[in-house]
């Protein structure tokens, strides 16, 4: 079944289109990455799925609800942790808690609330009033409040910008067992690359408003050819032949350092090899390989030489 | 709308409790304000004015005190809570959450309704002791208590959608809600007015409202209670359209 589907979905403001086109379909159960530079229209198309945003054409569905026409079922079926830290001054950790299970027409929640606070590590905090919180502890307060209703679908934008490892740590472990054990959908948005490596079985990346690549994680590893080949010559020179492998992000500074470009593990030897025949004598090496940054700004760069 | 979903209930609730998690500031200070008024303008004026005929000035002005009191909580009341939220950002809680535009509008309305009916009883238990009062039809003044305190909440809905800054709401409150409070005759009958303002006057709702409700304690009114209630509800039913269309429409809300 399809958790979200977004069909051709544009948003203008005064002029500047932050969305222009958008489709996308992520399945039920799916942990799905939501990536991009600033700007790319990541958060307009997240509050556009929360029904914060109207679009000016195209259409969500969540799990076949509209956002607009049937915001009631859509919404029901949607925890969303924004990402600005917004508290309500008024309250405890708890009252907040029981005032958004209200909200979503759920009474006598606390069982549920008690083991969302504790796998958030919130349970100290139950009765200390909003204001009185640290910025992490807050953050783990809007993901609880995400999470009151037991949302199929869950949405996290940015949930982990300006957090402790503590917090990265406990969050991700307890939204990876609720998609794992509970089935949840996850959407996130995030800056943290290797998080998103890490959690998302997909991805689709935003460029200027519109998708430039969607699809697996897996298969996005493989397309950004290979990996790199770090050598530090303790004597020698990196033969001419050699020369057009060196990356361009990280040319020899002067050390006798090089990185060079290699498909798979069948390209080394042949470059030791050479290195070998020119006399070249290698003080360490180190084969790294290729990761979603690499992906990220090999497309990111895309179009713009 | 259902009214006893839980999810209108649980948002009224937590206006409700907003209001009186501060009731020193939002309860007992406009109290002490209404009181303030009594005992100025009820000192100098008592005995040398007479605005309804056998009702001493004091006891006239204690319905319109408590009348003025009742609207202007309301207003504060679901204007300042929806303006708090939207310029602190917590609002996106009211807007993620499945609840229908009309559940939304009667649950600020409600806890408006409440606060101003709460002040307004505050007012009247404290005045009450600086003058005799009779309750000839006692209907009247809650129907119009109630009502002017729900035409009120539901301004103060209006304005704080539209508002984006304090000031602006301030300038609605400063500009529009004091002036036709103040004019409707909370301190004076429109009768004793030059005959252009005693016409102006009926094209001010708020007139209506104070009107009505003096007339379930004193008998007496500028114009029949009747046509005051016919009045102040199809305000009432213009204004909750208006809203719920604001709402409907996620008019600087939903952007």
């Amino acid at each position: 079944m399809t958790a979200i589907q977004i069909d051709r979905v544009e948003k203008s403001y005064k002029g500047f289109k932050a969305l222009k086109g958008v489709s996308l379909s992520i399945e039920e159960g799916e942990f799905f990455g939501l990536l991009g530079p600033n700007g790319a229209g990541k958060t307009t198309l997240i509050s556009t799925i929360a029904g914060l945003i109207r679009p000016d054409a195209g259409s969500v569905k969540i799990h076949g609800h509209d956002v607009v026409t049937d915001f009631r079922e859509a919404r029901k079926r949607l925890g969303v942790v924004p990402q600005e830290l917004v508290f309500d001054p008024f309250f405890t950790v708890r009252e907040t808690l029981r005032l958004q299970s209200g909200y979503f027409d759920i009474r006598n929640n606390d069982g549920w609330i008690d083991e969302v606070m504790h796998n958030l590590d919130l349970t100290d905090k139950a009765d200390v009033n909003m204001r009185a919180l640290s910025g992490g502890m807050k953050r783990r307060v809007l993901v609880a409040q995400a999470l009151v209703h037991r949302p199929p679908v869950i949405v996290l934008d940015e949930p982990t910008a300006g957090v402790d490892v503590e917090l990265r740590q406990t969050l991700w472990k307890f939204i990876a067992r609720l998609n794992r054990e509970g089935g949840h959908t996850v959407v996130l948005t995030t800056h943290y690359l290797e998080e998103a490596q890490a959690m998302c079985q997909r991805v689709a990346m935003l460029k200027q408003g519109n998708v430039v690549a969607l699809d697996t994680m897996s298969t996005l590893l493989r397309r950004v050819s290979g990996s790199q080949l770090v050598v530090h010559l303790k004597s020698g020179t990196l033969p001419a032949e050699l020369r057009p492998l060196v990356s361009h992000d990280e040319p020899n500074n002067g050390n006798n350092k090089y990185t060079l470009r290699v498909n798979d593990y069948a390209d080394v030897e042949p470059i030791l090899a050479r290195l070998r025949e020119a006399g070249a004598v290698i003080d360490e090496m180190q084969l790294q390989q290729a990761d979603l940054e690499d992906i990220f700004i090999q497309i990111m760069e895309e179009g713009k030489q | 709308m259902n009214l006893f979903s839980i999810g209108f209930r649980t948002l009224f609730y937590k206006e409700s409790l907003r209001f009186w998690k501060v009731a020193t500031q939002t309860v007992a200070a406009p109290v002490v304000t209404a009181m303030l008024y009594l005992v100025i303008f009820g000192h100098v004026l008592d005995g040398r004015v007479e605005m309804l005929e056998g009702v001493a000035y004091t006891s006239f002005l204690i319905p319109g005190l408590v009348m003025m009191s009742v609207l202007q909580n309301a207003f504060a009341n679901s204007s300042s809570s929806l303006i708090q939220s939207k310029i602190s950002g917590n609002l996106v809680f009211i807007l993620l959450a499945p609840l229908s535009h009309a559940e939304i509008l009667a649950a600020y309305v409600g806890a408006a309704v409440l606060r101003g009916i709460a002040v307004g009883a505050g007012v009247f238990a404290i005045t009450a002791w600086f003058a005799h009062l009779t309750f000839v039809a006692p209907v009247w003044i809650v129907v119009f208590a109630i009502l002017g305190a729900a035409i009120l909440g539901t301004m103060g809905v209006i304005a704080g959608i539209w508002a984006e800054k304090f000031d602006q709401l301030a300038a609605f409150q400063n500009f529009l809600i004091m002036p036709a409070t103040f004019l409707a005759g909370v301190f004076y009958s429109v009768q004793k007015l030059p005959p252009f303002w005693l016409a102006v006057s009926h094209f001010n709702p708020f007139f209506y409202m104070i009107d009505g409700f003096r007339y379930g304690f004193f008998g007496q009114s500028d114009v029949s209670p009747w046509t005051s209630l016919a009045i102040v509800s199809v305000f009432f039913a213009v204004l909750t359209a208006m809203a719920i269309n604001l709402l409907k429409r996620g008019y600087k809300l939903r952007h």
